[in-house]
């Protein structure tokens, strides 16, 4: 049925190697900074989604709501075709002297991921009984006291599983980049199908490549639910 | 905000934005982005539906196999298992492959895997005492999942069935990368064809699968509280 030739040495050794390398390595800064930036943002939002006070609640439920609902896609392309005529002339200018195309990426992927975070620390912290903050109001503690000894160091435990998930997931988007040009893994497999029109090889290698990432994560995730959330079991 | 957004080029190409060149030519826009949700997700659902009950096999000649395969295109991105229905998909039935069907099958793989992961948590989550009283009123294991558990679990998969559709609807934006002209394509079309106003045509398509996906999250979050209540009495 298939008269393939398959040629692993294509993506094993010399020039394509090497892009497919590079391309990882954009994947990996890309994935990290997402992973720093919208824990960061989507901790924030977080705070506000929970705040006494309403506006700052309805604008954190909104960005919630409107930035979950909308595909990353059009996210991406909306931050690199069409965010500059809601920036101000200087963010631009600098915008355009840097690398844009990774910084409307990272843009895209930090907010995308940042609402689905959000609600992951939010419904954490939900999911400690009101009595423990009560409790620790009556013994003394200040709010925010109770919050930084008493919920909050429970309630990470229960959050570090779903971000761990969603870190992953972010990884995963970042291969939507490449429709902008920012030549990561995913981009350069396709780049080297198109030269070689090996593309077995190369989706296979990329694709591996995926992979082990995601396994090591979840071998990391298994272990911390075996240690963390049911030491008895471990 | 007076003369900074022109969103005349959304009038003006409203239509196409919506079903793309139908009736005279094929389906797009935002008619064939719901047409690839629709049936894949209605694929997708079988499919989760085969790989969950398989995955929660007796036999580990069965399971791992398909824990393999389930744990395989979760770990993948999607862009990624389109681009391998791409090449497989010609070489493997020997002809050309439309660019829409290519899609469907990447999305319903890579839905199946996630589907499958509700449908074994809905049956996990039914009281074991339910196989164990079906079984020892004489029904066979397999009969007491099809009539026993199945059905109570299926009625608990439902708000996640729907968010799983929402997923989907956003993911159908890949088809982009194929050709396929849904929204997102055409979005991109029009923008390459007026080069006047990117701004306002993806705060456009962006508000539209908004609205589609909020409609969908909120039925979700309604269906899960009226089976909380369900379950209460």
């Amino acid at each position: 049925m298939l008269s393939y030739q398959f040629d692993w040495s294509v993506v094993t050794t010399g020039k394509y190697f090497e892009w497919l390398v590079s391309g990882l390595g954009l994947t990996l800064q890309l994935s990290a900074a997402g992973i720093v930036l919208s824990f960061l943002l989507g901790l924030l939002i977080a705070v506000l989604r929970m705040s006494h006070f309403s506006p700052l609640r309805w604008f954190a439920h909104v960005y919630l709501e409107f930035f979950r609902n909308t595909p990353l896609l059009v996210q991406i392309f909306f931050w690199y075709f069409g965010s500059y005529k809601l920036l101000p002339m200087a963010v631009n200018e600098w915008l355009n002297s840097t690398n844009f195309e990774f910084a409307a990426a990272l843009i895209a992927l930090t907010i995308y991921t940042s609402a689905f975070i959000a609600e992951d620390i939010r419904s954490g912290v939900l999911s400690i009984p009101k009595e423990q903050m009560e409790a620790a109001r009556s013994a003394g503690f200040s709010y925010i006291r109770s919050m930084q000894y008493i919920i909050l160091p429970q309630a990470v435990r229960i959050t570090v599983p779903p971000l761990i998930n969603q870190f992953l997931n972010l990884a995963k988007n970042s291969s939507l980049a490449m429709t902008i040009g920012v030549m990561e893994l995913t981009y350069q497999a396709r780049q080297v199908e198109s030269y070689t029109f090996k593309g077995f090889e190369a989706f296979t290698a990329a694709t591996l490549v995926y992979l082990v990432l995601s396994v090591v994560i979840t071998a990391l995730m298994d272990q911390y639910n075996n240690r963390v959330l049911n030491p008895q079991r471990g | 905000m007076d003369g900074l957004f022109d969103f005349q080029v959304i009038t003006n190409n409203f239509t196409y934005f919506m079903v793309g060149r139908y009736p005279e030519g094929p389906l797009g826009g935002l008619g064939l982005t719901l047409y690839l949700a629709a049936v894949s997700c209605i694929l997708s659902f079988f499919g989760g539906l085969i790989l969950g009950l398989l995955s929660l096999s007796r036999h580990a000649a069965i399971r791992y196999p398909v824990n393999l395969f389930i744990n395989t295109f979760r770990g993948m991105p999607l862009l990624m298992v389109i681009f391998w229905m791409y090449f497989l998909l010609p070489a493997l039935l020997g002809k050309t492959v439309p660019e829409s069907r290519t899609v469907i099958m990447g999305l319903t793989i890579f839905t199946s895997a996630y589907m499958s992961q509700i449908v074994i948590a809905g049956i996990k989550g039914i009281p074991k005492g339910q196989t164990e009283a079906a079984i020892s009123t004489g029904l066979k294991p397999w009969q007491a999942m099809v009539y026993v558990v199945l059905p109570q679990g299926l009625r608990n998969m439902i708000p996640s069935f729907v968010n799983q559709f929402v997923s989907l609807i956003k993911d159908t934006s890949l088809a982009f990368i194929v050709g396929v002209s849904e929204l997102t394509h055409v979005a991109t079309q029009v923008n390459n064809r007026t080069m006047s106003s990117p701004t306002e045509i993806f705060i456009f398509i962006a508000v539209v699968y908004f609205l589609i996906c909020y409609a969908f999250t909120t039925l979700s979050r309604w269906l899960e509280g009226r089976l909380a209540w369900r379950k209460a009495i």
